[in-house]
C-alpha cells in the first residue's frame, strides 16, 4: 500500500511532465538549479569542516532550524503547496491509517524540495569529516531532520486543512500572511541593526534554539564531536519525541479531515444590493467596469495586489531611510508612486486568464472587444490613478518639493495609461498561467513558469520602454533642480499616457474581436 | 430585443432556426466532431443525446460561437453564426457545460451583467432580473456569492443569466445536471411555455426518458458523427428512446456481468 502510494506519487509527476515542453523545462531547470545549490552546500559543508565543532554546531543548528521553519511557513503561505496527494482523495479507498501516514510521508520526498532536504540534511555529515563518530551520528540525524520537516509541513496542512475547507477563511489567509512576507527584509534589517553585537549573539542563540525543537536533532552531531554525551543523548530525545508528537497530531488532523465534508459558506442573502454595478452606466462597457472592479476587492488573486501595491512604496521608503533624511523619503515615495500604480494597472495583462472559462460569458453575449477592453482599463485604472497621486503628494510633501510634484504626477499618469494600454493588448493576445479561481494568490502551478514569466518581463520591460520620456524628465528635473523639466515631465505624461491608452484599447480591442474564442479555448485548456 | 411577444409562428420557407452543415473540429489527433450535419425546426424543441464524449458539447460550442470550428458552417435563423457573430449571438442564449462562471458576483449581480453585456437597458434588465430569480426560486438566494451556490443553484442561475435576452434560440448543454427535481420541473414549465411562444430550444442530455418526455425532436450523436436525426416518434418507431438509443451506438455488454458481485 506504502510503495502504491509512492508510485501513484510518481506516476503523477511524469504525467504532469507530458502536459507540455516547458513543464519539463521549468522543472529541468527547477532540478539544476537545486543541484546547484547542493552542491555549493556540500562544498560550503566540507569547508566548514575544518573549524571548531563549536563554530560547525553554531552553523548547523542556525540553518537547520531556518529549514524547519520554512517548511512549517511556507505551505501556509502557499496554502496547497503540494497537495498532488491530497489526503482528501483518498476517502473512499479505506487506506489503513499508518499506510497513508507512512505513504504521504515517502512521496513527499520526490519531488525537487523533499529531495533536496534530504540530501541536504544528511549531507551536513560532510561537515564532520574531522570526527568521524559525530559525521555517523550526523547522518542519522540528517535523515531524521528531514522527515521532521516533512512531518511538520504536513501536519500544519492538514490542521488548516479544515479551516481553510471555508472559503472565506481561504481568501483571508492568502492575503494576510502576504504584509509580513514584504516586510521581511526590513525587518531583519531593523534586528540585525538592534543586535549591536551580532557575532557573540549568535552562538548563543544557537545555543537555545538546540533545546527546542526546531534545533534539537541538528545539534547532536556537535555535542558528539565535542564529548558532551549527556546533553546529545538529551537533545536526541527531544528531536525523536518531537517526530512523534507531530505524527500524532498530524494522524488526528487527518482522521478528522478524512470525515468532515467541506464546510458550506455563508448566509443566505436576499436580492436589492447590486454594489458597484450602481455606480457605472448600464452599457456593456460599465458593466465590465463594475464587474472588475467587484473582483478587485472580492477576488483575493486580484485583491492581494491590490494589498501589495499600496504597500510597495513604504518597503521602498525603509530602503530610502538607510540615507538619512525627509528628502530621500519623500523621493523614494515620489518614484514608489509609480511604482504602486505600475503593479495595479499591470494586473488586467493577465485578466482573461484569470477569468478562465467564465469568460465565455463575454464570447456567448457577443461584447464589443472595445466594451470589453475599456471596461477591465477603467476599473484597474479608478484603482491605480488615486492610488499613484496620492503617493505622489505625500512624496512631495515629504521632499519640500513642488517640482517633484509636478514630475511625479506626470509620471503616474503616463504609467497608467502606457500601461493599462499595452497590457490591453497583451491580455487579448497572450493567456497565462496564473492560479485558478478560488484558489490561493501565491499558488503557482506545477512547471507552468517559464513561458508566463518571458511574456510578464517582455510587458515589463515594454512598459519601462513607453514611460522613459517622462521618467527621463523627472530624474533630469530633480538632479537639475529647474522646474522646467518637471512642467516638461507633465505634460510629456499626459500626452503619452493618453495617446498609449487609446491606441492600447483600440488595438487590444481588434485583437479581442479577431481572437475572441481562440482566447476561449486556450484559457479552458487550462483549466 | 424583445421578441417573445413579437414572434410570429414559423411559416413555411422560414430559415430552420439552426442549420449546421459539414462542421468538423480536431483536437490534436482526435476528431472530436465528424462532418456534422443538421437542422431544427424553428418552435421545435430538440433534443440532442449521445454517449459521454460523443462530442455533443463540442458541436453546442461551435454552433453558438464559442469555439471556432475547423470546417463547416452554422446559421442561426439564416444568420451566419461564424461570419456574422454579433447578430447571430443576438438571437441565442446559451448555457454552456462545463464552464466556470463570474462566480464572486452575486446572483443577481450575475443574470444583470449578463443582461448588460448585451447592451439592453437599465430598467429592462432590472425587471427582468426580478422575474428570472422569481421563476428560479433563488430570491431568498439573490444576495449570495455565487461561488457558495449549490450545483443546481448554479445552474439555475446560469440558465436565468442565458434568458435575460429574451432570444429566439436557447442552446442549454446539460441543463438538468444536478438540478433537483422540483426546480427541474419548473424549467420545463418554463421551457415548455417558452416553445408554445415560438422559441426553440436545443438541449443535450444524456437521459433518454427525459428527452422522449420533453422534446419533439431528436438526434443521436456517437463519436462525432449524426447517426440519426428527426421527430422523436420517427427515430424511436415503436421502442422507447432508450433502446433505439443503445441500439444506435451500440457498447452494451453481452457477457454474464459480474457474477461474483452477486450476494446470494
Amino acid at each position: 500500500m506504502v510503495a502504491h502510494l509512492v508510485r501513484l506519487k510518481l506516476t503523477l509527476l511524469r504525467n504532469s511532465l507530458k502536459r507540455s515542453p516547458w513543464q519539463l523545462v521549468g522543472i529541468i531547470l527547477g532540478g539544476l538549479y537545486g543541484l546547484g545549490m547542493l552542491v555549493l552546500l556540500l562544498v560550503g559543508l566540507a569547508v566548514l569542516g575544518s573549524a571548531e565543532p563549536e563554530f560547525i554546531g553554531t552553523a548547523v543548528v542556525l540553518a537547520g532550524a531556518a529549514v524547519v521553519l520554512g517548511w512549517l511557513v511556507i505551505p501556509v503561505v502557499l496554502s496547497g503547496l503540494d497537495m498532488t496527494l491530497d489526503p482528501a482523495r483518498f476517502t473512499t479507498y479505506a487506506i489503513p491509517m499508518k499506510s497513508m501516514l507512512a505513504g504521504l510521508l515517502l512521496g513527499s520526498f520526490i519531488g525537487i524540495p523533499g529531495a533536496l532536504t534530504l540530501l541536504a540534511s544528511v549531507g551536513t555529515a560532510a561537515s564532520w569529516w574531522r570526527h568521524p563518530l559525530a559525521a555517523v551520528v550526523a547522518v542519522v540525524c540528517g535523515a531524521l531532520a528531514a522527515v521532521t520537516c516533512i512531518v511538520a509541513s504536513r501536519t500544519i496542512t492538514a490542521a488548516s486543512a479544515s479551516l481553510a475547507s471555508n472559503r472565506r477563511f481561504k481568501d483571508f489567509s492568502g492575503i494576510i500572511v502576504l504584509v509580513p512576507l514584504m516586510f521581511l527584509g526590513p525587518i531583519m534589517n531593523g534586528i540585525s541593526n538592534g543586535v549591536s553585537d551580532f557575532g557573540a549573539y549568535l552562538p548563543q542563540l544557537a545555543n537555545s534554539i538546540s533545546w527546542t525543537p526546531l534545533g534539537a536533532v541538528w545539534s547532536v552531531p556537535a555535542d558528539v564531536a565535542q564529548g558532551h554525551h549527556g546533553p546529545a543523548a538529551l537533545k536526541f530525545l527531544i528531536a525523536l519525541a518531537t517526530i512523534t508528537a507531530l505524527v500524532w497530531v498530524w494522524k488526528a488532523c487527518l482522521a478528522r479531515a478524512l470525515v468532515t465534508p467541506a464546510a458550506a459558506g455563508g448566509a443566505r442573502r436576499g436580492r436589492g444590493k447590486l454594489g458597484f454595478f450602481a455606480w457605472f452606466p448600464a452599457t456593456p462597457s460599465g458593466a465590465v467596469a463594475a464587474r472588475c472592479l467587484t473582483y478587485w476587492f472580492r477576488d483575493p488573486r486580484y485583491s492581494a495586489g491590490l494589498l501589495m501595491a499600496p504597500l510597495l512604496p513604504l518597503v521602498l521608503v525603509f530602503a530610502g531611510s538607510q540615507f538619512d533624511g525627509g528628502a530621500a523619503t519623500g523621493i523614494a515615495l515620489g518614484f514608489g508612486s509609480a511604482l504602486a500604480a505600475s503593479l495595479v494597472v499591470w494586473s488586467i495583462s493577465a485578466d482573461i486568464s484569470y477569468d478562465n472559462t467564465a469568460f465565455a460569458l463575454h464570447v456567448a453575449t457577443g461584447v464589443n472587444g472595445l466594451a470589453d477592453r475599456t471596461g477591465r482599463a477603467v476599473a484597474a485604472g479608478v484603482l491605480a490613478l488615486p492610488l499613484g497621486l496620492l503617493y505622489a503628494v505625500v512624496g512631495a510633501i515629504f521632499a519640500k518639493d513642488a517640482g517633484q510634484l509636478l514630475g511625479t504626477v506626470g509620471l503616474v499618469i503616463g504609467v497608467v495609461g502606457s500601461g493599462l494600454g499595452l497590457a490591453s493588448v497583451f491580455s487579448a493576445r497572450f493567456t497565462m498561467n496564473v492560479p485558478l479561481p478560488g484558489d490561493s494568490p501565491l499558488k503557482t502551478r506545477p512547471g507552468n513558469g517559464l513561458a508566463s514569466a518571458m511574456i510578464q518581463f517582455a510587458g515589463f520591460a515594454g512598459m519601462g520602454l513607453l514611460v522613459l520620456p517622462e521618467l527621463v524628465l523627472v530624474i533630469v528635473g530633480m538632479v537639475t533642480g529647474q522646474v522646467l523639466f518637471s512642467w516638461l515631465a507633465l505634460l510629456v505624461g499626459l500626452i503619452l499616457g493618453a495617446v498609449f491608452l487609446v491606441v492600447g484599447v483600440r488595438q487590444g480591442a481588434a485583437l479581442y474581436n479577431r481572437r475572441a474564442p481562440e482566447l476561449l479555448l486556450s484559457v479552458s485548456l487550462d483549466r | 430585443m424583445d421578441n417573445i411577444s413579437t414572434w410570429q409562428p414559423p411559416a413555411a420557407g422560414l430559415p430552420p432556426a439552426l442549420s449546421i452543415r459539414g462542421l468538423t473540429k480536431r483536437f490534436g489527433q482526435k476528431l472530436a466532431v465528424d462532418g456534422i450535419d443538421l437542422d431544427v425546426p424553428a418552435g421545435s424543441f430538440y433534443g440532442l443525446v449521445g454517449p459521454n464524449g460523443a462530442g455533443k458539447t463540442t458541436s453546442l460550442s461551435m454552433a453558438s460561437g464559442l469555439l471556432r470550428p475547423d470546417a463547416g458552417q452554422v446559421w442561426a435563423h439564416g444568420v451566419d453564426v461564424w461570419q456574422q457573430p454579433l447578430e447571430a449571438k443576438r438571437l441565442m442564449g446559451l448555457l454552456p457545460d462545463g464552464v466556470r462562471l463570474f462566480d464572486r458576483l452575486t446572483g443577481e449581480q450575475l443574470v444583470s451583467y449578463a443582461g448588460l453585456l448585451r447592451g439592453m437597458d437599465k430598467d429592462t434588465v432590472a425587471s427582468r432580473v426580478t422575474d428570472l430569480l422569481v421563476a428560479m426560486d433563488l430570491v431568498k438566494d439573490a444576495g449570495t456569492l455565487v461561488v457558495d451556490y449549490s450545483a443546481g443553484m448554479t445552474k439555475k442561475i446560469a440558465l436565468a443569466a442565458a434568458l435575460i435576452h429574451a432570444p429566439r434560440l436557447l442552446v442549454l448543454d446539460e441543463p438538468f445536471e444536478s438540478v433537483d427535481p422540483v426546480s427541474a420541473a419548473n424549467i420545463r414549465d418554463i421551457l415548455d411555455d417558452y416553445v408554445k411562444s415560438g422559441g426553440t430550444v436545443i438541449v443535450s442530455s444524456h437521459v433518454m426518458d427525459l428527452v422522449q418526455r420533453m422534446c419533439d425532436h431528436v438526434a443521436v450523436i456517437s463519436a462525432g458523427r449524426v447517426l440519426a436525426a428527426g421527430t422523436v416518434d420517427e427515430v424511436r418507431g415503436d421502442k422507447s428512446l432508450e433502446e433505439t438509443f443503445v441500439e444506435l451506438v451500440g457498447g452494451r455488454n453481452q457477457t454474464g456481468g459480474l457474477s461474483w458481485l452477486r450476494t446470494s
